[in-house]
């Protein structure tokens, strides 16, 4: 077994950023090992998108191509690429951390023996062997994984963790693997992606946002993080679990699964930081956090913290910037 | 209907965690723990299910002694039974070990769904349940936000990235993980703590179960991330703290 193998994730005909950085991932690990790269994409007609992956440095490109593999299903995308694994028998088998990865990776993985270290911030050589690097407790700790044993090893990246800017050109071809697959093995019929309905709330384009998390601890609290939003004349925003309990509506949550924003404050009260919670701020120019944990992984993105607690904090801030503003 | 629900103890929230003395674990003496949240909508949507379609939720936890008080909890919610599988050695099985075992103590149960929550606040692996589908030969979806249920069949909400979302459908039995928010978390009421005391609990011993391979991943070493970016730390008293940031908002960020 040698090689490292990436998967790439794309949609609507076109790349998913996140793609890019599990392949810088890819060649970190080729470079530090001194084995070939190859990567993937996996779809229906992918003609269209085999120009771009010819352009990055690595060995070999492959469209893994079928009919059945035109809509994303976990086990036509398991059959697939366990297909396209056993052909190539690579060493390292490196994905983007994104939700299909999640759905379909685990298994995949699992046809192996294998686990999946997911999510993975980080990784170095370390004598013959790699160092893994991933978060516990929601970013609370770090931890360092070996995956000392069999082959191959599974690894999905974190968002923003490896950087797509750093990714090598080259010149590679591409050839098409047509894995074996039929109808009845396919066992779940996905409908199209949708969205709800059309949002009233633009948060993307607004240039001050104070946003709420768990800290707030009630509903009834919300009018006090609402009247220094209403100060500073920003929008409103919430972490998950604000809107998760119907406090606030789910348009105005930011992160993974809600809207990305870049304003230029970022205000975050009572929220801790998880990943899926920075990936829609980090383009903040600004960044401010109140908490009471020193250790929360939010102040590793904020540019001024406060540690403390928000009931006190809050209402003291607002009073200031209302006589700031002379009002 | 029968639905297996998965549930996972987990260190309270806003614990005070500590590196252990062997630096591979944090220390679990003066800890307290409770359902992993995400879990706690498996189960919640497991009892809403069973409400609409009738049958039988049994929850399902792997862990010590201690994970009688959140197995007693999920039973005064409404699950009709248990099914403990004791056992003092999850930090040293991977997700395989685990979900090994998982499918060990239920594979004679022949549920129809089998629910667990998308991912563990500790280790947030996110794969014990797709995991476990692969060993029962079982389709399953992730991060799901609905779920109808009709005969013989499912169709979910599955949450996709930004605000999107796609609907699937696919045969039972099947097993979904399922995401935080998917509806609203019920209270156990006193009649069900009282009722929960009579409801069945197996116990399953570890030791009686297939042994599990030895774990392919290892933690090394567990610690607090370095940080890497220069964060201005603001003291002072509230009201202090509160005007020099004011200042800085106002000379340095600009916004006021
Ligand atoms: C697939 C997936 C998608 C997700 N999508 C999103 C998403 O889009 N957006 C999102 O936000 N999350 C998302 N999450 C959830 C995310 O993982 C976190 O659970 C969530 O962001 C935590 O929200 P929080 O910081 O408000 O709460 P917590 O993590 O509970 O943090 C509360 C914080 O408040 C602080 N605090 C408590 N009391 C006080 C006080 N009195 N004064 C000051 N500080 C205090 C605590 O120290 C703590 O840091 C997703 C998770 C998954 C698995």
């Amino acid at each position: 077994m040698s090689g490292i193998l990436v998967v790439l994730e794309h949609r609507g005909g076109a790349y998913n950023r996140m793609s890019w950085e599990a392949l810088a991932a890819g060649q970190q690990i080729a470079s530090a090992s001194g084995q070939p790269l190859s990567a993937a994409i996996v779809g229906n007609d992918l003609e269209a998108l085999s120009g771009e992956l010819a352009s990055k440095k690595l060995d070999k490109g492959y469209r893994v191509e079928h009919a059945l593999l035109k809509d994303y299903t976990a086990d036509g995308y398991v059959l697939a690429l366990e297909q396209l694994v056993k052909k190539l028998e690579p060493e390292f088998v490196v994905l983007p951390h994104t939700y299909q990865v999640r759905d379909f990776a685990p298994r995949l993985a699992a046809r192996f023996g294998q686990v999946l270290l997911a999510d993975l911030i980080g990784l170095r050589k370390d004598g013959d062997n790699f160092v893994f690097v991933r978060q516990l407790f929601q970013g609370k700790l770090n931890a360092d994984y070996r995956h000392p044993g069999s082959r191959p090893c599974f690894l999905s990246v974190q968002a923003g963790a490896f950087r797509a800017e750093s990714l090598e050109a080259g010149s590679a071809s591409v050839e098409s693997f047509a894995p074996q697959l039929d109808a009845s093995s396919i066992r779940s019929k996905p409908d199209a992606p949708f969205r709800e309905a059309a949002q009233t709330v633009d948060l993307g384009s607004a240039p001050i946002i104070v946003s709420v998390g768990r800290g707030i601890k009630e509903q009834d609290n919300l009018p006090m993080v609402e009247e220094l939003a209403q100060a500073l004349g920003g929008e409103i925003a919430a972490s998950r679990p604000i809107c998760d309990n119907g406090w606030l509506p789910m348009e105005r949550q930011v992160g993974s699964s809600g809207q990305t924003v870049s304003p230029k404050l970022y205000l975050a009260i009572g929220i801790s930081g998880a990943i899926q919670h920075l990936v829609g701020m980090k383009g903040s120019k600004t960044v401010v956090a109140i908490n009471k944990d020193e250790n929360a992984p939010i102040f590793e993105v904020a540019d001024y913290g406060i540690v403390g607690d928000l009931f006190d904090i809050v209402p003291a801030l607002t009073e200031a910037v209302k006589k700031a503003k002379g009002a | 209907m029968k639905i297996i629900v998965a549930i996972k103890q987990v260190p309270v929230r806003d614990s005070n965690l500590r590196i252990d003395a062997s630096g591979h674990w944090i220390d679990e003496d003066d800890l307290s723990y409770e359902i992993n949240e995400p879990d706690a909508y498996a189960l919640e949507e497991a009892l809403q299910l069973k409400e609409k379609h009738g049958g039988e939720v049994v929850a399902l936890l792997a862990g010590p002694e201690r994970g009688s008080q959140t197995i007693r909890e999920a039973l005064a919610k409404g699950a009709d039974r248990a099914i403990h599988i004791e056992c003092d050695d999850l930090a040293s099985l991977d997700t395989l070990g685990i979900a090994n075992r998982l499918a060990a103590a239920i594979k004679d149960e022949k549920a129809d769904l089998i629910l667990t929550g998308l991912q563990s606040d500790d280790l947030g692996l996110g794969q014990t349940g797709v995991v476990l589908a692969e060993l029962l030969g079982i389709p399953h979806a992730t991060i799901i936000m609905q779920v109808e249920a009709a005969s013989g069949s499912i169709k979910v909400k599955r949450e996709l990235e930004d605000g999107w979302f796609q609907h699937v459908e696919m045969p039972l039995p099947a097993l979904l993980t399922i995401q935080s928010g998917i509806s609203k978390l019920r209270y156990a009421t006193l009649m069900g703590i009282k009722k929960a005391k009579t409801k069945e609990v197996r116990r399953v011993s570890a030791g009686d179960l297939p042994q599990a391979a030895a774990a392919t991943v290892t933690i090394e070493r567990v610690y607090l991330p370095e940080k890497k970016k220069e964060t201005q730390l603001i003291d002072g008293s509230p009201k202090e703290a509160a005007a020099k940031l004011v200042e800085k908002l106002k000379f340095e960020v600009r916004v006021i």
